[in-house]
């Protein structure tokens, strides 16, 4: 804290317009002591015994205990998924699994300020994303896959599309419940049973799922929710009678899990890493394009893959960009999750508050200029306020490497192709952004820019119809639209 | 020739028939950050001071074919008193009332903090020959209106024709003396925020002291997302040359919570600074008695029934 305001470069302006505490109320969560595993349809001890509790990050309280689960658990998991696929859930007319897509839906719907509520406190996003993003856009999910359950041979005719089987999914803590949807809509929409293990510092909102599942009266099996950590995840992906693997977090686990599946014909899915260009031209409508720099870097505290977290300006107007962005960040209200009015939440875990401390240490060290918008950060917690480098060579670790946090690194260009080489000077392709008022520049840069997804004057926006999905070592395979649904069948050769 | 008033870079003279560079609005993404911020929670003691500043900031309006002299001192009486049963409630800014009727508003209000605004240039088509703007206006300011609202041609805009536009604000400029000058673009005939945007510059330029959304007598009149974007225009001239230009939304805010929203928005544009009936005004009749309801509700816990908020 003291840190932070010895590098303040104004003073923050008085105001008598201090917004009152606007706290979302807890009540509606209702959480167990102790959390066992979901395996068939019931709550199983671990084998091993072995809990943890999960913490929330806004004051290091211990929401509850979790499960850590082994080998054993694993196999009772997939035993489990395995039965229920072949006997009844793989022979189900296709309208009737829509049907329970459709249950779940409206019922994550109906319990979304319950959802919110919960993942604000377990993963420490604020309120207002958890509210107006996950839950929306976890209720689109599936309700989207649910629409397409039945027209699969539509979807891919004369493919004779088939479900794969069995499907282990793993899911990274940034998006708890929404990465949920993700990976289970669509394979429960193509016909198959599911492993799914939450991240070990947010598995409550998907526990929490398992609710909704009994309350949707989805059959015994189908759907399996081990917690624990890497552990469980490396078990899953080894396990022989797994037919695919879907795995959304860094690149270095991707490549062990790719090292892994290798040779053994499991289906495999990645979502990675990513160190995004956002392009801002200048002809760009200037004071949106600074919001959507905000939103790029400082949603979800810039726990998001897609993240822009390398703004590319064009440098004649790189002081005006940089003027309105230093001038917007001052606005930004870091604080209580909870809270309806905070803006950016809590750090995920102490071990990703390191990690980002270390990054932005070594940019200071390196040479770049650091500027960090007064803010009073609470004293519990873990906490990192909206970061920006300017002066930032192309060689330096904040420009190269993932940072996965609020944290943004400004660099300049003159042309459109400068602007391109340097976008795509990195290992990672997941996202790009482009902002001009000139259409065909739009076009043009989307063809030439090596990212899945490609956003022009927005960004972090999402759409359960659009794929998602990365180029080179951010990934490969689509989740979202029909791409996302290949992946979860098989198709007659 | 009064002496022209600073102007952003690249700015100076707008050149028939056009602007320089004054840059774009993103639709979709200026409507997504309004309604972000419309989304703030103001609760308990910052509520109670949004409504106190929403009041002092009311310019209390009619501009009715039917207006008289009784209704007139009516409406001043309540300006100068909103709440008789509670004399915390402060004055609101003005009254605004058409040009007949300035005498005796300002008889009326003589004395207290509130001022007399009154409307000008053919409101509210502008469709008239320039010189009789300028002597509309003129006898406006002799007659003692405090403040002066002035409309654009919207036809001269539409058609290119910036520098009229530019020209007839300078001109009724001139003529205003000590008044302010609030000029009204009619954002609901602009049709893009683009256009929003080029007006409010074109405004300023020509010297406005505030610059307002809407006459009311067309809808859409205002709303957040054209605030927000006339906010960032001042905001850069600001930015630029340092000068303070005000701001009135104006036409259909009608509830206190409306009005929370656009403080919101001002607060967060343009920042505490903003935050006084010298910078920022809403244009409004109705919003009076429901600020008044709500004070009342947030001090007693209860709320009353309308009747026992007066109806002038």
């Amino acid at each position: 804290m003291a840190e932070v305001e010895k590098r303040q470069d104004r003073s923050p302006v008085p105001s008598a317009f201090e917004y009152a505490t606007a706290p979302e109320s807890r009540e509606i969560v209702r959480l167990e002591e102790r959390y066992g595993l979901f395996l068939g349809g019931e709550w199983k001890e671990p084998s091993s015994g072995e809990y943890a509790p999960s913490v929330a990050p806004r004051d290091e309280e211990p929401l509850a205990e979790v499960a850590y689960a082994g080998g054993e658990d694993v196999d009772l998991a997939v035993r489990a998924a395995r039965d229920a696929f072949t006997n009844g859930w793989s022979d189900l007319p296709a309208s009737e699994r829509a049907k329970y897509l459709f249950r779940i839906a409206r019922i994550l719907q109906e319990r979304s300020r319950e959802f919110a509520v919960l993942e604000s406190l377990d993963g420490g996003k604020p309120i207002r994303e958890s509210r107006d993003v996950d839950l929306p856009l976890s209720a689109a999910h599936f309700f989207y896959y649910a629409g397409w359950a039945d027209k699969l041979e539509y979807a891919f005719p004369n493919r004779r599309p088939r479900p794969v089987g069995v499907a282990g999914q793993i899911i990274p803590w940034n998006f708890p419940l929404l990465m949920l949807s993700w990976k289970i809509a669509p394979a429960l929409a193509a016909g198959n049973t599911v492993v799914l293990k939450p991240a070990e510092s947010t598995p409550l909102t998907a526990l929490l799922f398992a609710d909704v599942l009994r309350q949707a009266e989805l059959p015994a099996g189908v759907v399996n929710i081990v917690t624990g950590d890497g552990r469980a995840g490396a078990e899953i992906v080894k396990h022989p009678d797994v037919d695919k693997i879907a795995f959304t977090g860094s690149t270095e686990v991707g490549k062990e899990i790719m090292r892994a599946v290798a040779g053994t014909g499991k289906k495999l899915t990645l979502e990675l890493g990513g160190k995004a260009a956002n392009v801002i031209f200048d002809d760009a409508a200037i004071d949106q394009a600074v919001e959507g720099i905000i939103n790029g870097i400082y949603f979800n505290q810039g726990h998001v893959c897609c993240a822009g977290s390398r703004l590319f300006v064009q440098e004649s107007v790189y002081q005006e960009v940089l003027a309105k962005l230093k001038r917007r960040m001052g606005t930004l209200r870091v604080g209580d999750p909870l809270d309806k009015n905070t803006d950016v939440g809590a750090i995920n875990s102490r071990e990703q508050l390191e990690r980002i401390e270390e990054l932005v240490a070594s940019g200071e060290e390196e040479g770049a200029e650091i500027y960090q918008p007064p803010c009073r950060l609470p004293e519990k917690g873990w906490w990192f306020p909206p970061t920006v480098f300017t002066n930032v060579a192309q060689s330096y670790r904040i420009a190269q490497e993932e940072i996965f946090g609020p944290v943004l690194s400004v660099l300049t260009f003159r042309t459109p192709d400068e602007a391109v080489e340097k976008a795509n000077n990195t290992p990672y392709g997941l996202s790009a952004g482009v902002w001009t008022e000139k259409g065909s520049r739009i076009l043009s840069l989307a063809q030439r820019l090596r990212a899945g997804v490609i956003w022009a004057n927005t960004y972090n926006r999402f759409d359960p119809a659009s794929p998602f999905g990365g180029y080179k070592e951010s990934g490969f395979g689509r989740e979202g639209g029909l791409h996302g649904l290949a992946p979860y069948l098989e198709f007659e050769k | 020739m009064a002496q022209a008033p600073a102007l952003p870079r690249g700015f100076e003279l707008p050149l028939e028939p056009r602007l320089p560079r004054i840059g774009s609005v993103d639709q979709i993404a200026v409507e997504q950050r309004a309604a972000t911020l419309a989304t703030r929670s103001i609760k308990r003691e910052s509520k109670l001071f949004a409504l106190d500043l929403a009041v002092r900031m009311i310019d209390l309006t009619t501009l009715e074919g039917a207006d008289t002299p009784g209704k007139v001192a009516a409406l001043s009486s309540k300006a100068m008193r909103p709440d008789p049963a509670d004399l915390t409630v402060p004055p609101v800014a003005a009254v605004c009332v058409y040009p007949n009727l300035v005498p005796h508003a300002l008889e009326r209000v003589r004395g207290s903090s509130v001022k007399v605004a009154s409307v000008a240039t053919a409101f509210p088509s502008g469709q008239v020959p320039i010189e009789l703007k300028v002597e509309e206006a003129a006898r406006v300011a002799e007659l003692g209106a405090d403040e002066i609202d002035m409309v654009i041609d919207r036809g001269a805009f539409l058609s290119g024709h910036y520098a009229k536009v530019y020209d007839e604000v300078r001109r009724v400029k001139e003529v205003c003396g000590e008044a302010h000058l609030k000029v009204i673009l009619e954002t609901g005939e602009l049709g893009t925020y683009d256009n929003v945007r080029r007006a409010s510059l074109l405004a300023v330029a020509g010297g406005a002291d505030f610059i307002k959304t809407s006459t009311g007598k067309i809808q859409p009149a205002a709303t957040l997302p054209v605030t927000l974007v006339m906010l960032e225009a001042i905001r850069d001239v600001y930015e630029e040359t340092g000068r303070k230009v005000g701001m009135k939304p104006a036409g259909g805010i009608r509830h206190s919570k409306q009005a929370v929203q656009y403080l919101v928005l001002l607060h967060e544009t343009l920042g505490p600074e903003w935050l006084t009936p010298d910078l920022f005004r809403f244009g409004a009749s109705s919003l009076l008695n429901d600020v008044l309801m709500q004070i009342r509700k947030e001090r007693t816990g209860r709320y009353q029934s309308p009747d026992y908020f007066t109806i002038d």
